[in-house]
């Protein structure tokens, strides 16, 4: 029987090669994939988020807890899928138009798998075009906007504007994020909320889904 | 201030807009394309006072050319960069090389050491070839990044600033990965650096103390840059509200700061004023 607390650890530390190994003994224990995620995983992550916010914890122990946290639900997505689980939603997430920066947005990315989102990356520089081409093929609930620069700030605008005229707005929710942006200014654009940082963005995220 | 400190320039980028670079096009792009712009801008900040001009190389490396399409120019734009401000100082100004981050980070696997390596020592070389009086690491969230551009820098044999962006924490005086200015300055000297700064951040409010800090951790000279305020929305245009003359009342307050300039939100107006309240 594994420890399960273990699990917990590894993910809170960091340390993908025992969250997958204690994952796949837990599997191989006939443990319900659930209690897995409800009992450990989220838990853990949950205060990876706390200790990010506290300061104990930087981007560098986000990410590698966020890793530990994918390499288990790497494991067990084919057997919560079996089961009829959902995940926590479908993301598509990109750096707006006119800005290559795509760190940030990378970070959210990140942490929104870590949290059990599914993630559809764009990547840098993305058109409105090709924001609203993802929205009718794959169907998310849930687009993250990034920009770094002041100066691109305003394709967020843009972007935001095509998903109306292109009549897909209403069907999804919209966040923005990145080093200029500010929620009064998320407020201006007409988004649905904004991340002051990365464990805000999945906060936010779960929040927004919750709602909807 | 205990010794006036040498001036030098502020934002680039907004400069350059003033002069019709669009949105999401690459500045230092501008060194082939739009020569006689960028050599106005280093002019620019001499006639204001800069006894240092940067040069419009800030994204000139590989990695982040690359975004552009441009990674077969890295020498050529970085070239022109140091002979354009060159031009612009006109004697004025000692021109001091900019090398900003490669945009990609490496705890999440986007970029490896060694291509980071790379990237900056052909960056650093092309700048020196050209006639560069020193390299200015500057806008750095990830010290092991600097530290490796600091390297890559110190091994042409130019003096080498070195410079992080703290606008992370509580009081926004880590890095974005958590370093402190004294964990920053120890590293970013044994990696070579003959000056330590601290560049660009949540305004020159904060910038007070971390300059108080780097001093207090190091020996060697102080560089900052600060940028002047937070943006605010007005009218739907991204605006800094701060004034040249507010810039300078916080900048008279930094004790022992060897260079001092401006980052995002400042302009000339802004170097004379500290000229004018500084020197």
């Amino acid at each position: 029987m594994p420890e399960l607390r273990e699990l917990y650890d590894a993910i809170l530390n960091g340390d993908h090669k025992t969250s997958a190994a204690v994952t796949r003994e837990a599997i191989d224990a006939g443990i319900e994939p659930m209690e897995l995620v409800s009992g450990y995983m989220v838990p853990a992550m949950d205060e990876v988020g706390k200790r990010f916010e506290c300061e104990d914890y930087f981007i560098p122990e986000l990410l590698l807890s966020a890793r530990a946290m994918k390499a288990a639900l790497e494991l067990l997505r084919p057997l919560l899928a079996a089961s009829g689980a959902k995940s926590a939603g479908r993301v598509v997430i990109g750096t707006v138009k006119g800005d290559l920066h795509d760190i940030g947005k990378n970070i959210v990315g990140a942490m929104l798998e870590g949290g059990g989102f599914e993630v559809i990356d764009l990547g840098a520089d993305v058109a409105p075009q090709k924001f609203i081409a993802a929205i009718k093929e794959r169907n998310p609930q849930l687009i993250c906007l990034s920009a770094l620069l002041t100066v691109t700030m305003p394709s967020m605008k843009t972007t935001i504007e095509a998903f109306k005229e292109a009549g897909v707005r209403d069907g999804v929710k919209v966040i923005v994020g990145g080093a200029p942006v500010t929620a009064e200014f998320a407020r201006e654009i007409g988004a649905d909320g904004f991340g002051e940082n990365a464990t805000a963005a999945v906060a936010l995220a779960r929040q927004l889904l919750q709602a909807a | 201030m205990s010794t006036a400190p040498i001036i030098t320039d502020g934002a680039w980028g907004t400069e350059l807009q003033a002069r019709g670079l669009a949105a999401g096009e690459c500045p230092d792009a501008w060194n082939l394309s739009r020569p006689e712009a960028v050599s106005e801008v280093a002019a620019a900040y001499a006639d204001a006072g800069s006894r240092v001009v940067l040069t419009n190389t800030f994204r000139a490396n590989r990695i982040a050319l690359e975004g552009y399409g441009l990674a077969g120019q890295v020498e050529a734009i970085n070239r022109a960069g140091v002979e354009l401000s060159r031009r612009g100082a006109a004697g004025r100004a000692k021109v001091f090389a900019s090398i900003g981050p490669s945009g990609k980070m490496i705890a999440t696997g986007d970029v490896t050491e060694d291509s980071l390596r790379e990237a900056f020592a052909e960056q650093a070389r092309a700048l020196a070839a050209a006639g560069a009086d020193a390299l200015v690491v500057e806008t750095m969230s990830d010290v092991d990044e600097a530290a490796i551009a600091v390297e890559a820098a110190r091994a042409t044999g130019l003096p080498v600033v070195g410079c992080m962006v703290y606008d992370t924490g509580r009081n926004k005086d880590r890095t974005m990965m958590g370093t402190t200015p004294e964990q920053a300055a120890a590293r970013l000297a044994a990696a070579g650096a003959s000056v330590i700064g601290a560049n660009c951040g949540c305004g020159i409010e904060g910038y007070v103390a971390i300059a108080a800090r780097l001093r207090a951790a190091t020996a060697l000279p102080i560089w900052i840059k600060a940028n002047a305020g937070l943006p605010e929305l007005v009218e739907g245009r991204v605006t800094y509200r701060m004034t040249p003359g507010e810039f300078a009342a916080h900048a008279r307050k930094m004790e022992g700061v060897a260079y001092l300039g401006g980052c995002c939100g400042t302009n000339p107006r802004f170097i004379r004023a500290l000229a004018e309240s500084c020197a």
